[in-house]
């Protein structure tokens, strides 16, 4: 077992040490969680006024104005990548996974503390930089998150595709080098610092999750950041990867042989990677607490550790499904459909295993169980519409259509969105020393839980019916304006949603100042975060180092004392 | 509590059920060859999928009811799996949704590995910021070159796409902002961008492909039925894609030959 590299067991006293620049990875945990909110904040307003425009299209709207078409790519753009980046990467890995992971493998701290100052500090950068697009001649980039080239290659290609665009590739390539570094620490850390006990088949879910997904992070960033180089050289230098003569307003752009498509198959081959570096967190997240909640050990603890293994492999060899009707060769689409279908197994046994855990359990309906729940319905329900989209033959009407974007939403944004809820209900005490508001996380999961449903299921509808994404308005095609009532459900179902957020805001300061004590282990929990004190010392066990005795989930053993036995109890007999 | 979440979830499956039930909202009225292939395809996967759909929620807002914690609970079953359990799941999740890709590749093969049917129309359609122009090579049966440096949007036409008039077969080229199709026959589609990617969707004849600058896609799809169907970008491509809108108009063989007649006419 090694040590981290840098010891520094005795806390640091002042402020900016302490707060600003900290090599504490609970201190970095908790500024990626704040970085996270913020950006969602930001991501949730930005939906906000497309849902406003796309119902009232010449509304004036208080501070804003009128919102032009351009105006709302340009939101579309940054939603989308705030979304992706700034809180679906952000907040379950920089965040949970800094603050908990080391934790929850015995270890003091991360492997590398100053390297994890330095991506969470990186990461901050990037957002700043994406932030200031909205500030500059032309305003933010109006090409979407996925930035296909031409468009995003070209500045003359539209408002926005000048100095707003440069800063959007920018940021994208800071955060993936704040997000390689971080990959790198998370994979040494799991690897080298485990307590002595903590064998990998013992080690919690959570932490498998957060291993796997730095392992794609490690893979798939770095191809995104070459990616990014190369469109910023094309943008800026005259090269021509992703471009060929074009004439875009009558001008010949001076590009000659790129392909676009080369674009595509980079940004995929980091992209479906992406939608498991989102959603992994939030399924060991789930596996944790439904186990823990239902005082029952998880069903098939190794089936799940596998599935994981299965869902990070396929993942890399399913790009190709974003592209059946790019003109990319119709044979590989055949591949890459089959391949996609198979992703569909593993993804299908963690289902069956979270509904075998709850199955002949006690389950207590705290409040990061019902998250857990909730994560579980929406996988469920985003999930089933991947089959549909795996046939290419299906893709011909439901390409770029709203089903995609309901798809999409519900499986990599809701759901990881209610893994964040569920950890962030789940280790608030521990992580503030305080309880969270039952009653107010209750109503909060309700209204959020069917308001999101009430956006985001009729988007399947609509694209059913051939509903377009990224149109601004509905007026120019005849088949799409008799679409608009539903859209205007969603529009008033989003209102509702974004509103009840706030309870959730209020909960957490509130909580974090006034709310009830905590104790060190307040969910009767068995791994070993619920072993220290409530908060962690900064060297997470004050001094002494965890023996790990037991697997993660044991709960309900027979003839044991209490209803759950901890990782660091003496040896259990577990009785198959 | 477990009630209360247990009725939530089954009332959002009932409902969200219904509407795809009811057909509320469903696939255009199509009105190509392929429609009958394509819309079995996804009525089935999507009668599989609802009823997996319905079980898995139904079975989950169950068991949060039935399983909550009471005073009364006989202890929980304590277990770490079962292995036959587990196998026998993936297996059944492979068969069923790999069966369900190679039920549809199928078809796609026959529309994507083949070239169009001898005798098949030929169209060239043109993607730029933001209109759609199709070109018909006349009687010649040849498409005159075009030209990056003679194209010029504003202009509309024969002129937005470049055609160069110094190339002989140019004089019996037509270009138009409608595509018309005649009934029944099949299209040899050429496929191109000028500028930016753009995506030709037409929902009715279960169309939809990309147009790539720097590629020349060919497809081909057959017409069923007379009527006027519209075109939308499926693409992203600046900040007209809204409104990149454009119209295919499907006339017998004999409404056809007279229009193109007269669009010859009309250029001479």
């Amino acid at each position: 077992m090694a040590t981290p590299a840098t010891v520094h067991s005795h806390a640091p006293q002042g402020f900016i040490r302490k707060y600003i620049f900290s090599l504490d990875h609970k201190v970095i945990g908790l500024q990626y969680f704040f970085l996270a909110l913020t950006a969602v904040f930001v991501g949730m307003f930005l939906s906000l006024l497309m849902r406003i425009h796309m119902i009232w299209p010449t509304a004036n709207l208080p501070l804003v104005g009128e919102i032009k078409p351009e105006t709302y790519l340009a939101l579309l753009t940054m939603h989308g990548t705030i979304m992706v980046f700034f809180v679906l990467t952000t907040a379950p890995q920089g965040g949970f996974g800094n603050y908990v992971l080391p934790i929850q493998i015995g270890a003091p701290d991360m492997a590398f503390p100053v390297l994890n100052m330095l991506s969470f500090w990186t990461t901050f950068v990037g957002f700043v930089v994406i932030l200031c697009a909205f500030f500059v001649q032309g305003g933010a980039p109006l090409h979407g998150w996925t930035g296909y080239p031409p468009l995003s290659a070209v500045p003359s290609a539209g408002p926005g595709e000048a100095l707003g665009a440069d800063l959007w590739i920018t940021a994208i390539a800071i955060f993936c080098i704040a997000s390689l570094m971080g990959a790198l620490n998370f994979i040494t850390t799991t690897l080298d610092l485990r307590a002595k006990g903590m064998t990998l088949m013992r080690m919690p879910l959570t932490v498998w999750s957060w291993f796997i997904t730095a392992i794609l992070g490690l893979l798939a960033f770095g191809v995104l950041l070459s990616a990014g180089i190369l469109l910023l050289m094309d943008r800026n230098f005259g090269t021509s990867f992703y471009v060929p003569l074009i004439v875009v307003n009558g001008q010949v752009i001076g590009h000659r042989g790129g392909s676009p498509l080369l674009w595509q198959h980079l940004f995929w081959f980091f992209g479906h990677p992406e939608v498991y570096i989102a959603i992994l967190p939030g399924m060991g997240v789930a596996s944790q607490i439904l186990s823990t909640f239902s005082r029952k050990p998880i069903f098939g603890y190794r089936a799940m550790v596998y599935a994981m293994l299965a869902i990070g492999f396929f993942g890399f060899m399913v790009w190709g499904h974003h592209m059946f009707m790019s003109g990319m060769s119709p044979y590989s689409a055949f591949a890459f459909s089959i391949l996609t279908m198979c992703i569909g197994v593993p993804s299908a046994i963690k289902t069956f295993n979270w509904l075998g855990t709850m199955w002949k359990g006690h389950i207590r309906f705290d409040s990061p169980m019902l998250y857990a729940i909730g994560f579980v319905s929406l996988f469920v329900s985003g999930g089933l519409s991947g089959p549909f989209l795996a046939q290419p033959v299906l893709d011909i009407p439901l390409h770029d259509t709203y089903f995609v974007v309901g798809h999409f939403h519900l499986i990599m944004g809701v759901a990881a969105i209610f893994g964040i809820f569920a950890a962030t209900h789940y280790w608030f005490p521990k992580m503030f020393g305080r309880m969270m508001n039952e009653p107010l996380a209750r109503i909060h999961f309700f209204i959020t839980l069917a308001g999101t449903y009430a956006i985001f299921m009729p988007m399947h509808y609509l694209g059913m019916a051939g509903q377009t994404r990224r149109y601004s308005q509905f007026t120019e095609v005849a088949y799409q304006t008799k679409l608009l009532p539903l859209q205007t459900f969603m529009t008033y179902a989003a209102f509702v949603t974004i509103a009840a957020q706030f309870i959730f805001v209020i909960n957490l300061f509130w909580s974090m100042f006034k709310g009830p004590k905590a104790s060190d282990n307040p969910w009767d929990a068995t791994t070993l975060e619920w072993t220290t004190t409530t908060p962690p010392p900064h060297d997470n066990f004050g001094g002494k180092t965890p023996v790990v005795h037991n697997g993660p989930y044991e709960y309900g053993v027979p003839g044991a004392a209490k209803d759950f036995v901890m990782q660091t109890d003496p040896p259990t007999q577990p009785v198959h | 509590m477990g009630l209360a979440l247990m009725l939530l979830i089954w009332l959002i499956t009932l409902v969200s059920t219904y509407f795809f039930v009811a057909k509320t909202w469903w696939l255009p009225a199509g009105a190509s060859a392929a429609t009958g292939f394509i819309d079995q395809q996804f009525a089935f996967t999507y009668i599989i999928m609802g009823i997996v759909f319905v079980a898995a929620q139904g079975l989950l807002g169950y068991i949060v009811w039935r399983y909550r914690q009471t005073p009364k609970s006989p202890p929980v079953s304590y277990s770490h799996g079962n292995t036959t359990l587990e196998i026998a799941w993936t297996m059944l999740t492979a068969i069923l949704f790999i069966g369900l890709n190679l039920m549809g590749s199928r078809v796609w093969a026959s529309q994507r590995f083949e070239p169009a049917e001898s005798g098949a129309v030929q169209v060239e359609a043109t993607a730029m910021q933001f209109a759609w122009y199709f070109r018909y090579p006349g009687p010649d049966g040849t498409y005159a070159k075009t030209k990056a440096s003679l194209m010029d949007p504003s202009a509309g036409g024969e002129a937005a796409v470049g055609l160069d008039p110094s190339d002989p077969s140019a004089k019996d080229d037509v270009v138009t902002g409608t595509m018309y199709l005649p009934v029944n026959r099949e299209v040899d589609l050429s496929l191109r961008s000028v500028d930016v990617i753009h995506d030709l969707f037409v929902p009715a004849m279960r169309f939809k492909q990309d147009a790539v600058p720097g590629l020349n896609i060919h497809m081909h799809f057959k017409p069923t039925q007379i009527g006027e169907y519209e075109i939308a970008c499926a693409e992203l491509c600046g900040l007209g894609h809204y409104k990149m809108h454009g119209m295919v108009h499907v006339v017998s063989q004999d409404d056809f030959d007279k229009w193109l007649a007269a669009q010859e006419a009309e250029k001479q």
